[in-house]
């Protein structure tokens, strides 16, 4: 929280925001053009407005989109936004040693701005919790630094993409610049070769179930793609129990 | 097209929850707790799995049918993306050269 003059008045806060500075024109690009594929996709100028106000996460927006278009049930965009979603599940359980002397609120406010760049950064500057007042409260002030330059890049460039969208013509095509921002981040997440193994099988299924009603080959897919993994995982490691 | 409805609004409230949601997972709640082992070991795998499920559709085919021509512009894009993405390991990079090789296939060549 940002506007909480416990924390803006501390060198933290303005260590944090400068950390992030050398991040934020990439931050500010993805934004742009997450703004545009947005509108390109078919959304209403409102509505991308709407997204990118509250939403706040690239990854499940534009995963978001085509579904959208598409007419799926909402649950089936919601389940599919926090599949995507689900690497914040991990930082969570890390993020909560730091965090728990917190009022609830207070938590999940500063859970609501953490995304992925001020993850990293923030447990770069502090591999540890904070021992004292003093030093928890200098952890949650460069927190709060560090996401509002984030943040502020995101939505300033995500509202100029919206309103720049309407002047491309549609045949550019450029809602496939948000098809290709998720396959860069794909790529990200493919550390090791049963990740690149669930990608595959997730794709591979995404495409043979197509034609189930309501874009349930998404939910098929991350599903078989899962129990597949954690099937090849055990079947690895069962010769090693044996020996 | 274009327009805006109130279920289209509602999805995106629902979004924004399940942002705060997954980003505060494990201190919404004050107690200690923990996913049961087979959970922690799939959320390993459920992030790109659903980025793929959503991603591949999209590149290889039209309504659900595969592409039935090389002519697809789409394939070329995403193909140099990935190559981008290992070469200098940025997603921005993926998105600019992959727009690089889609723009001029589609527009020039009709693709």
């Amino acid at each position: 929280m940002f506007f909480r003059p416990t924390l803006y008045r501390r060198a933290e806060f303005w260590q944090g925001f400068r950390d992030l500075a050398p991040q934020a024109p990439g931050v500010a690009a993805w934004g742009l053009m997450t703004g545009v594929a947005m509108v390109k996709s078919g959304m209403s100028v409102f509505e991308a407005v709407a997204m990118t106000m509250l939403v706040f996460a690239g990854s499940s927006q534009l995963a978001a989109i085509p579904l959208l278009v598409a007419g799926a049930p909402a649950w089936v965009i919601l389940a599919t936004g926090f599949c995507v979603n689900l690497r914040f599940v991990v930082f969570s359980l890390h993020l909560r040693h730091y965090l728990m002397h917190l009022p609830r609120w207070q938590r999940m406010c500063h859970g609501y701005f953490t995304a992925d760049i001020t993850y990293v950064l923030f447990i770069r500057q502090y591999p540890q919790p904070g021992g004292t007042d003093a030093e928890r409260t200098g952890q949650e002030a460069y927190l709060a630094g560090n996401y509002l330059l984030n943040w502020g890049s995101w939505i300033v460039a995500s509202l100029l993409g919206v309103g720049l969208a309407n002047l491309i013509p549609p045949e550019w095509g450029l809602g496939f610049a948000g098809i290709l921002c998720l396959l860069g981040i794909q790529c990200s997440l493919a550390s090791s070769r049963m990740r690149i193994l669930s990608a595959a099988v997730a794709g591979v299924a995404a495409v043979v179930a197509y034609h189930l009603p309501l874009k349930l080959n998404i939910v098929v897919a991350i599903a078989v793609a899962v129990i597949l993994c954690l099937t090849v995982e055990k079947i690895r490691a069962a010769p090693k129990v044996a020996a | 097209m274009n327009g805006t409805d109130l279920w289209t609004l509602g999805v995106i409230v629902g979004l924004a929850v399940v942002t705060v949601v997954a980003r505060s997972f494990f201190f919404i709640s004050s107690q200690s707790w923990q996913l049961p082992d087979w959970a922690q070991r799939g959320l390993q795998y459920a992030p790109i799995a659903a980025l793929s499920a959503v991603v591949i559709p999209e590149i290889i085919t039209v309504q659900g049918e595969l592409v039935s021509t090389w002519q697809d512009a789409r394939l070329y894009a995403a193909a140099a993306g990935v190559a981008a993405y290992f070469w200098r390991r940025g997603v921005l990079t993926t998105i600019l050269v992959g727009m690089a090789v889609y723009l001029p296939l589609r527009l020039a060549l009709g693709w």
